[in-house]
C-alpha cells in the first residue's frame, strides 16, 4: 500500500515536470483573445505566397518616403555619387550627434569610434584590413553611396539605416576623418 | 582472513596509484609535445614573413584571403603564378594597368566582375616582397596544431578517468567495510551461542501509533486541515496565475544562433541587427543580408568552444553554412545563386493581441535599455524569455520609472503642471498617463 502511494507521487511529480517543458510555449485561457485574428508581423499564412507573411512590395509600387537613387551600384557609379551627389542636410548639432550615435551602432563594430579601422571585430581578428578613413580619399557622396550598396568586403546598410540617416551618418564620418588627417 | 584483508587493500592501493603514475607521464609527454611545437614555428618564422603578415592584414586582408576566394583572389603563393616585376605595378596602381590594356591585368578584372582593387602607392618594392615572403610561407603550423591538440585532448578525458577511478576505489572501500561489519557481528553471535548467551529480538509494547494519536486528538486535526487548506491553496493559486505566461520560454531555433558570441564577445549593438526596434513597433527579426554583412567574410567560427555542450568549432560552423544554405550563397565562387528558403525562426515574445506595445517608444524615446526587458541578451547562448510580460510587471516599471524632462522643451508646459497637481520633483511615467487603461488597450 505505502510502496503505491509511492509510486504515484514520484509519477504525478515526473508528469508534472514534463509538463514544465522549456521549449514550449504555455497554454492560455482564452486564446482566441490571445492570438490575433489579422495578420501578425512574420506570421505564417495561406494567402500570401510561400505561406509568407512578409512579402516583398508589389512591382512599380514604391514605399512612402522612398526617394529614387541614380548611382548605379558599379564603379563608376561610385566614382559619379563621390563627384556629384551632396547632402542636402546642413551640418548641424542635431545631425552630429544621430549620426554619431548612428555611427556607433552600426559603423563602429567594425571602423572604431575613431575610424582609425579598429573596432572590435578587427581587434578579435574577425575582420582584417580596415582602412582608417584617414587613408582613403572620401566625400559625403561617396560614404552615401557604400552605405547604400556596400563595397568590397563591406555590406549595404541601407535597410538599416534610411536616407536622413545614412546622411547624417556621413556627415559624422567626415568629422573623424577631418579628426584622423589633422 | 588477515591475509585476504591485506591483499585487498594492496589492490584498492594499486589500482588507484597506476593510473595516476600513467596519467602523469602522460602529462610531461604532452608538455613536451606542445613545447616542441611552439619552438619550430619560432625558428622558421623569419622576419620578411612577420613584417609581411602585419602587412597584408593592414592592407590586403579586407579583401583577400590566403587560401580562399573572398572579394579577390585567393594569395597563397601568388608570386609564382605572376611576374615579380608586374606584381610590383599592379599593387602600386592596378586601375592605370588595367586601363594601359595589359592582358593579365584585364583577366584579373573581368574575372572578378570588375571589382576594383585599391592603389598602394604607400608600399615600397621591399615592403611588396615582405607581403609576398608571407603569401608564399608554408607554416609548420598544421603539424603544431595536431600535436597540441591531439595533446590537450587525452588530457581531459585522462583527468576523467582518474575521478572515475577515485569513485571505483572508494566504492570498493565501502563495501569491503560493509562486508567487514557482516563477518564481525556473525562471528559475536557466533561467541554468544557458544557460551550459552540466548539473545532474542526485543519485544515492543504495544502502544497506539502515533498517526492515530493525532486523529483522536481533534485540535491538531482542525489545525492541520486548515494548513492543508491554505497551502494547497497557494499552490492552486500558483498554478492558475502562471497559466498564459511564457517566462523561461526557450524554443530551439532552426539556426543555432548564439547572442552569447554575437552581443556579448563581439559586443555588436544589439540594433545593428534589430534595426528597426529604433523606429518601428516591432523588433524585427534581422533578415539574411544582415547576416550576410559580416559572414559574406566569416565563414568559420574560431573562438571559444564550449566542449561540455557540444558547441564546438566544428558546431558553430556548420550553423553558418545553415545560414549559407537559406540565404542561397555560393561560397566556392563567392555569388549569390537566387536560391534562398526562409528561415523559419520561432518567436519568443509575444504578447496577447489585446495589448499594444511599441518598441521605438521604449527603445528610442524612453531610452530604455533593451537588457531591462530582455534580460542578459549578451550571456544567452540560447534565447529565452526573461520576463514574465503579464501586467503587473508592466504597470510596475512604469510606476518605478521616472519620466526624462531635461532638454525636452516640446513637452515642458505639460511636465510643469503635472509636477504642481502631484507636488512631486520627478515626474514617473504613471504619472503622465501611463496607467490609463486606453494607452495600451484599444
Amino acid at each position: 500500500m505505502r510502496y503505491k502511494i509511492i509510486f504515484a507521487i514520484i509519477f504525478l511529480g515526473t508528469l508534472l515536470k514534463s509538463c514544465a517543458d522549456s521549449s514550449r510555449p504555455n497554454y492560455q485561457y482564452f486564446p482566441n483573445m490571445y492570438e490575433s485574428i489579422g495578420y501578425e508581423t512574420y506570421s505564417e499564412s495561406d494567402a500570401f505566397n510561400n505561406n509568407i507573411e512578409a512579402q516583398i512590395p508589389v512591382k512599380g509600387t514604391i514605399a512612402r518616403g522612398w526617394e529614387p537613387y541614380d548611382y548605379p551600384d558599379s564603379n563608376e557609379g561610385y566614382e559619379a555619387a563621390k563627384l556629384n551627389l551632396i547632402s542636402p542636410l546642413e551640418v548641424n548639432d542635431t545631425n552630429l550627434k544621430n549620426g554619431k550615435e548612428l555611427y556607433e551602432i552600426y559603423c563602429a563594430v567594425c571602423h572604431g569610434n575613431k575610424g582609425d579601422g579598429q573596432g572590435i571585430l578587427m581587434k578579435r581578428e574577425k575582420f582584417l584590413g580596415i582602412p582608417s578613413y584617414a587613408d582613403r580619399e572620401i566625400t559625403p557622396g561617396s560614404i552615401y553611396h557604400v552605405l547604400m550598396y556596400g563595397k568590397n568586403a563591406m555590406g549595404s546598410h541601407a535597410g538599416q539605416v534610411n536616407s536622413e540617416e545614412r546622411w547624417q551618418i556621413a556627415q559624422h564620418v567626415m568629422e573623424l576623418r577631418s579628426k584622423l588627417v589633422k | 582472513m588477515g591475509n585476504n584483508l591485506y591483499s585487498n587493500y594492496r589492490e584498492v592501493f594499486l589500482g588507484f596509484i597506476k593510473p595516476l603514475f600513467f596519467f602523469f607521464v602522460f602529462l610531461a609527454t604532452s608538455y613536451n609535445f606542445i613545447i616542441s611545437a611552439q619552438e619550430l614555428t619560432s625558428v622558421d618564422n623569419t622576419a620578411a614573413v612577420q613584417a609581411g603578415k602585419k602587412l597584408f592584414n593592414a592592407n590586403c586582408a579586407a579583401c583577400h584571403k590566403l587560401n580562399k576566394r573572398a572579394v579577390g583572389p585567393a594569395l597563397k603563393g601568388v608570386s609564382e603564378k605572376y611576374d615579380r616585376e608586374w606584381l610590383y605595378s599592379w599593387i602600386k596602381n592596378s586601375t592605370a594597368m588595367v586601363k594601359s590594356g595589359d592582358p593579365q591585368a584585364v583577366a584579373i578584372y573581368e574575372e572578378y566582375n570588375g571589382s576594383v582593387m585599391t592603389s598602394f602607392p604607400q608600399l615600397s618594392n621591399s615592403d611588396i616582397d615582405n607581403i609576398l615572403a608571407y603569401t608564399d610561407y608554408i607554416p609548420p603550423a598544421p603539424v603544431a596544431i595536431t600535436s597540441n591538440s591531439a595533446a590537450s585532448v587525452p588530457v581531459s578525458s585522462s583527468s576523467n578517468i582518474n575521478n572515475t577511478v577515485i569513485l571505483i576505489a572508494l566504492a570498493l572501500v565501502f563495501t569491503i567495510l560493509v562486508v567487514m561489519l557482516f563477518l564481525v557481528q556473525r562471528t559475536l553471535m557466533r561467541i554468544a551461542k557458544l557460551s550459552g548467551v540466548d539473545i532474542k529480538p526485543e519485544v515492543k509494547p504495544k502502544r497506539t501509533p502515533i498517526w492515530m494519536a493525532f486523529v483522536q486528538n481533534q485540535f491538531v486535526v482542525l489545525t492541520g486541515v486548515i494548513f492543508l487548506l491554505l497551502s494547497s491553496a497557494y499552490f492552486v493559486y500558483g498554478y492558475f496565475m502562471q497559466v498564459g505566461v511564457d517566462q523561461g520560454y526557450m524554443p530551439i531555433q532552426p539556426i543555432h544562433y548564439s547572442h552569447k558570441i554575437h552581443a556579448g564577445a563581439n559586443q555588436i549593438e544589439c540594433k545593428y541587427c534589430h534595426s528597426s526596434a529604433r523606429v518601428s513597433k516591432h523588433s524585427g527579426i534581422p533578415s539574411l543580408n544582415v547576416c550576410m554583412n559580416c559572414h559574406q567574410n566569416i565563414a568559420e567560427y574560431n573562438g571559444e568552444e564550449d566542449l561540455e555542450n557540444g558547441y564546438t568549432k566544428d558546431f558553430y560552423t556548420k550553423e553558418i553554412k545553415k545560414l549559407y544554405a537559406a540565404v542561397g550563397w555560393d561560397e566556392e565562387n563567392q555569388k549569390y545563386t537566387g536560391e534562398s528558403q526562409p528561415v523559419k525562426w520561432v518567436r519568443i515574445h509575444n504578447l496577447p493581441d489585446f495589448v499594444y506595445f511599441n518598441h521605438a517608444q521604449h527603445v528610442q524615446v524612453g531610452e530604455i535599455e533593451c537588457q531591462k526587458c530582455h534580460g542578459p541578451v549578451e550571456e544567452m547562448e540560447i534565447m529565452y524569455q526573461h520576463s514574465p510580460l503579464t501586467m503587473g510587471w508592466c504597470i510596475n516599471c512604469h510606476r518605478e520609472t521616472n519620466l526624462k524632462v531635461e532638454s525636452n522643451e516640446y513637452y515642458a508646459k505639460i511636465h510643469e503642471a503635472l509636477s504642481k497637481k502631484y507636488g512631486v520633483e520627478k515626474l514617473t511615467v504613471a504619472q503622465m498617463g501611463g496607467l490609463e487603461c486606453g494607452k495600451c488597450h484599444y
